[in-house]
Order: C-alpha cells, then sequence, then structure tokens
C-alpha cells in the first residue's frame, strides 16, 4: 500500500458513500450537496491519478455549473423543504438492478486486474493533454461544440413555450 | 498504485447511479443519478488512461490492442492521453445532457404541477390547458398565481 493507494481507498469511501446518500437521503436539497462531496472526492481521485487538468475540469463544470443548476432546477419546482416522503418509489427491482450492476462490474474489474501494481505515469500537463486532444480528436471536439450549441438552441426552445399560451 | 482501487468505486458509483435512476421518483433526483453513473464512467476512463490492463499485469500487450510496445515501462511512458480525452468529452455531454434535461423537467413542472416520475402518462396525452389565467394580460384580475403554477387538472 502507497501512500496513492490510501489516498484513493479514503477518497473512494467518501465518493460511494456520498454517492450512497444522493440516493437514499429524503432531503431534496441535501442530495444535491452530497452529491458536490462526491464528484469532489472523483476528482480528488483524478489528481492522484496524475490526471489534473481533467480534474480541475471537473471541479469546475461538474461542482461549479451542474450541481448548481440542479439545485435551481430543485428551487423552480417548488420542492418540499425538509424529508419529504413521496422521492422513492417502493423498489426491490431496483436495489436488485442497481446492486447486480454494481457488484457485478466490481466482480468483473477486481477478476481482470486483481491486485495488480502499476507505475503512475509522470504528472500529465495541460499542453499534452491538448496535444491529443487537437491533435487525434479534432473532430469529435468540433462536432462537440455543434452539440452545446444545439443543446442551448434545444434547451431555450423547450422553455420559451409556455402552455396555454395563445399564438 | 492498485489500479484495482479506483475501478471498484467506479462500478459501485454506476451501481449506485443505476439503483437511483430506477429508484427515485423525482425527475431531478433521476438527473443527478445519471450524473452519478456519467462520473463513474469518467473515473473509469480516466484510470484505465493511467493503468491499461496489459501494464497492469506486466506483460506487453496483446497485438491487436497496442503493436508496438515491448516492456511495461515503455508503454507506460508512452501513453496517450485518449482515455482523459474522452474523459472531456464525456463532461461535456454531461453538461449539455442536464441542460436541455433540466428544461425539460421544468416545463413538464410548468404543464402539470409535479415532476414525479411516475406520474407522467405516456398513454393518455392531457388537453394542454395549462395555467390559463396566469399568462395572459397582467390586468386580468383574476390571475391566481404566478406563471409557473402548474395546471391542477
Amino acid at each position: 500500500m502507497t501512500t496513492a493507494d490510501v489516498l484513493m481507498l479514503a477518497l473512494g469511501a467518501v465518493a460511494v458513500g456520498a454517492g450512497a446518500l444522493v440516493v437514499t437521503t429524503r432531503h431534496l436539497v441535501r442530495a444535491g450537496l452530497y452529491l458536490v462531496v462526491s464528484l469532489g472526492a472523483v476528482a480528488g481521485i483524478f489528481l492522484v491519478l496524475t490526471a489534473e487538468l481533467v480534474a480541475w475540469v471537473q471541479l469546475l463544470i461538474y461542482v461549479g455549473a451542474v450541481v448548481v443548476l440542479l439545485l435551481f432546477a430543485v428551487m423552480l419546482t417548488r420542492a418540499p423543504i425538509g424529508a419529504a416522503d413521496d422521492l422513492d418509489r417502493p423498489g426491490w427491482p431496483a436495489t436488485l438492478v442497481g446492486g447486480g450492476t454494481g457488484l457485478g462490474l466490481a466482480v468483473l474489474l477486481v477478476d481482470a486486474y486483481r491486485w495488480s501494481t502499476v507505475e503512475l505515469p509522470e504528472p500529465g500537463t495541460a499542453e499534452r493533454l491538448g496535444t491529443e486532444i487537437f491533435g487525434s480528436w479534432v473532430l469529435p471536439f468540433e462536432v462537440l461544440s455543434v452539440l452545446l450549441l444545439s443543446a442551448l438552441v434545444g434547451a431555450i426552445a423547450v422553455s420559451v413555450r409556455i402552455p396555454g399560451r395563445r399564438r | 498504485m492498485r489500479p484495482v482501487i479506483p475501478y471498484v468505486v467506479a462500478a459501485l458509483l454506476f451501481g449506485l447511479g443505476v439503483y437511483g435512476v430506477l429508484r427515485r421518483r423525482n425527475a431531478v433526483l433521476v438527473l443527478m443519478s445519471v450524473e452519478l453513473m456519467l462520473n463513474a464512467v469518467n473515473l473509469l476512463l480516466v484510470t484505465a488512461n493511467a493503468a491499461p490492463l496489459a501494464t497492469a499485469l506486466g506483460r506487453p500487450a496483446p497485438a491487436p490492442v497496442a503493436p508496438e510496445p515491448s516492456s511495461a515501462a515503455e508503454t507506460a511512458a508512452a501513453l496517450p492521453y485518449t482515455g482523459q480525452a474522452f474523459t472531456l468529452f464525456v463532461i461535456v455531454i454531461a453538461a449539455a445532457e442536464v441542460g436541455v434535461g433540466l428544461a425539460i423537467v421544468l416545463q413538464l413542472y410548468r404543464l402539470r404541477g409535479t415532476i414525479a416520475v411516475d406520474d407522467v402518462r405516456l398513454d393518455t396525452h392531457t388537453p394542454d390547458r395549462g395555467p390559463q389565467a396566469t399568462v395572459a394580460s397582467p390586468a386580468s384580475p383574476a390571475a391566481p398565481g404566478p406563471a409557473t403554477r402548474g395546471a391542477e387538472t
């Protein structure tokens, strides 16, 4: 067990624990805040795995933008304040499918990797990642910009139509 | 570094996301669970970038995967950043997805007054009446509430 292992174990425990709270808590707003903790812990794992730029992008976009957007949606839909009992549907199927998926994937990966060790690569730089993106993946990058534009236009087009208004 | 640790964390996060999507009724919480699943995939991609299977097992990669590298150290030194590049792509797609998803959720709330996903009837179409008086002219005296009030049909 090296320092990286201990760090990853701790951060992974935080991520999984906060994720479990996201899907089980009865407070709607707290679910968003636990999501911040979980995503932040995953960003910490990215840092340990020497993916620095990805970690910061994760913090900026997920924690900074996506969660704020989700919390705004919670407020705009008049979510119940405090504990709510009707957030869940009764579900053994959910436990079965979710647990089966998670544990099945875990068993698959544990079986593939066992207890092997790897040397961590040298810390990644934004320059190398940029070279990779703009060298090998220019076309997906451009397609993504079109996707973002169409998502923006689509979100506006969905929102401006107020039901009941006469046209 | 033991690559099995982040891999197992990613698998468990994905399972939690699946559980949340199936279990939750509130559409915003379903979107949060989808974010968990997307994040698990991100973690998987970054880990696979740092520790591919061939390197982890200490043997050269099989021919169809990577023909060139001969030793594990060489593989680790010459790792391309494909996984990290795809992680960035996934993050961008997640941002676009959550934007459009929340627009749809808000519109659903305006239409029906609820965002419980199992109250959405897909087989019957309720007439699109909406909050009639609320979006009429502000001079209308009978406006009962703000425009976001759902239609109590």
